[in-house]
């Protein structure tokens, strides 16, 4: 176990808080300028890694959820899977007027625990897949590529979220672009990772959601850093605010008109500018220096 | 009475910064922000709060060691991983379904409400404000964006408001979802990138099978006035109405740090630009 923790790699992930930050931005280049590397993209609701990275995608996968079905001759209409049902999906319509009863399952409000298929005292209940979305595994560079994308009008994303960490592969260096937010998508994405980038900037809307990221990344107990994005517009509450609460800001990216066009199209910062790589290396090196001190990198 | 929200589908294209516009342009409305986990609209309106209520959502398992034996059962029911080795639980990955409560032979394990976040009716000088606080490492926004979003409305009848403007979220997920159901106009600010226009079609997609009719400005929309033109091009081919495009303009990060709508913190082309854009997104 102890040998096995040895040889592992990192899992870096990218989060923010707020949207638009940067995130996807140091991520891919992050893993452009690295070797042996693995990139997960669990913003599934809005993958745009692929759009800088533009990997071959050699594998396609559906993902989905368990969903109960019910056989209706099994079931005697005793409604057990209603009552445990946390989540209000399936209801038990007793029998009425001679005609027998019915069970309906709402799908969007299933979250799949279960319950209702162990608990059937008839064993009426079976649990089928339903799609929410797909997996798609490709290449890019020696660069070993996931994402999911989640189907428009599903709901939840944290399924899908999970089945795209199933591929983690520990003997790369692991980096996983984050949704925006705070609530359960990044949750999902961030927990188990050894080391979190906090991609802000220096605005008061970046500062309020960087300090909403940082409660949540304390709260799960990884270690983090701060990269400052547009580091030259705004103001300096955000490098007031990690100095005050001792937090380390790793990178400051400043804003540049020929960065952000180069973003409009599709080309990562490396490729625009070589120097980048060598200050994506020392951001790792950082991250690991960090992380050192919690005994995770090597 | 009208409820209108901001989306954008990619996060940090401006939502905010056009409804807090709003806010200052529109009469005889209630404002919301619907983007209960990584909410800033407060920083633009400033909310004197008036009302506070917890939000209670959800249940988390407690194990009882008393009791606890020890034998397997939870873990082995549990699809969230929410158990952990020394038979605690994980409370941020526990979904709440009670289905380990229900299958400990020892009844160990009962399940207590979450208080997942608050919400607040306020005052502003731009009129009441509805908006909330997910907990760190709360699940249930979407039930949290439901909630404030029918204080919101019921405010508005009662004291015959004609607008309900809200703030949306990023992505398409489930808090998108409960901001989208029943508006009766959807405006999408997207920017001129690939980004902006593969999660503007996402986010178009996403409203159209909720029914919602959608327009759309492109923000910043001289930094690639050529991708600006592909976003248009598409929304012609979907029928989507272009009602404005914001020029990049320094004076909206000069007000953002003044904590001023852009419409208020000094005569600028954007704030000039997203004037007409609420005349043409009111209608």
């Amino acid at each position: 176990m102890l040998l096995e923790k040895k040889v592992s790699f990192m899992i870096i992930s990218v989060a923010s808080g707020k949207g638009g930050t940067g995130k996807t931005t140091v991520a891919v280049n992050l893993a452009l300028s690295l070797e042996n590397v693995q990139f997960l993209d669990c913003d599934v609701e809005e993958p745009n890694a692929q759009i800088f990275l533009k990997p071959s995608i050699l594998d396609q996968k559906k993902a989905g959820v368990l969903i109960p079905k019910v056989d209706p001759t099994k079931c005697n209409d005793c409604g057990r899977c209603q009552d445990v049902c946390a989540f209000h999906a399936i209801a038990a319509l007793p029998p009425y007027d001679g005609k027998k009863g019915k069970v309906l399952v709402f799908p969007h409000l299933c979250h799949g625990c279960g319950a209702c298929s162990l608990l059937c005292p008839q064993k009426a209940i079976e649990e089928v897949e339903k799609d929410i979305g797909i997996i798609e595994i490709g290449e890019i560079q020696g660069i070993h590529f996931v994402h999911g994308r989640l189907n428009v009008g599903e709901a939840m994303s944290p399924p899908l979220i999970r089945q795209v960490k199933t591929y983690i592969n520990r003997a790369r260096t692991v980096i996983i672009d984050a949704p925006p937010g705070t609530s359960c998508p990044v949750i999902t994405t961030v927990k188990g990772s050894d080391f979190c980038l906090l991609v802000t900037e220096p605005t008061p809307f970046g500062l309020n959601d960087l300090i909403l990221a940082v409660e949540v990344l304390r709260k799960l107990q990884i270690p983090f850093g701060v990269v400052i994005n547009r580091a030259d517009i705004g103001d300096d509450k955000v490098e007031a605010y990690c100095e005050n609460a001792k937090i380390s800001v790793l990178m400051r990216i400043p804003f540049s008109k020929e960065i952000a066009v180069s973003y409009s199209n599709g080309i990562p910062i490396v490729s625009l500018d070589h120097s980048y790589r060598e200050k994506f290396i020392n951001l790792y090196r950082e991250i690991c220096r960090i992380a050192n001190e919690t005994n995770t990198c090597h | 009475m009208k409820q209108i929200l901001v989306i954008s589908g990619k996060g940090g294209t401006g939502k905010t910064v056009v409804t807090g516009s709003f806010a200052a342009l529109a009469r005889n409305k209630v404002m919301v922000d619907c983007d209960v986990d990584a909410a800033d609209l407060h920083l633009l309106l400033h909310p004197v709060v008036k009302e506070h209520h917890e939000f209670r959502s959800g249940q988390s398992a407690v194990i009882d060691h008393l009791l606890c034996k020890k034998c397997g059962k939870c873990v082995s029911v549990c699809r969230y991983g929410a158990i952990k080795a020394d038979y605690t639980i994980e409370h941020f990955s526990c979904e709440g379904c009670g289905l380990c409560s229900r299958v400990c032979p020892e009844h160990a394990i009962h399940m207590e409400e979450n208080i997942a976040g608050e919400w607040f009716v306020s005052d502003t000088q731009y009129g009441p404000f509805v908006h909330a606080k997910l907990g760190i490492a709360q699940e249930n926004s979407g039930k949290l964006v439901a909630k404030i979003r029918q204080v919101a409305k019921e405010l508005a009848e009662q004291q015959a408001l004609d607008y309900v403007i809200i703030d949306g979220p990023p992505g398409i997920g489930c808090p998108v979802i409960a901001s989208l159901s029943g508006v009766d106009c959807a405006l999408i600010v997207t920017e001129p990138t690939l980004s902006g226009l593969h999660d503007a079609k996402r986010v178009i997609d996403v409203a159209e099978h909720f029914h919602i009719p959608v327009k759309l400005v492109v923000n910043k929309y001289d930094l690639n006035v050529a991708m600006t033109g592909k976003i248009e091009e598409f929304c012609s081919t979907r029928n989507v109405p272009v009602i404005g495009k914001i020029i990049f303009d320094k004076t909206v990060v000069q007000a953002l740090v003044a904590g001023k709508t852009i419409v208020e913190h000094a005569e600028c082309a954007a704030g000039d630009e997203v004037r007409k854009i609420w005349e043409a997104f009111r209608n």
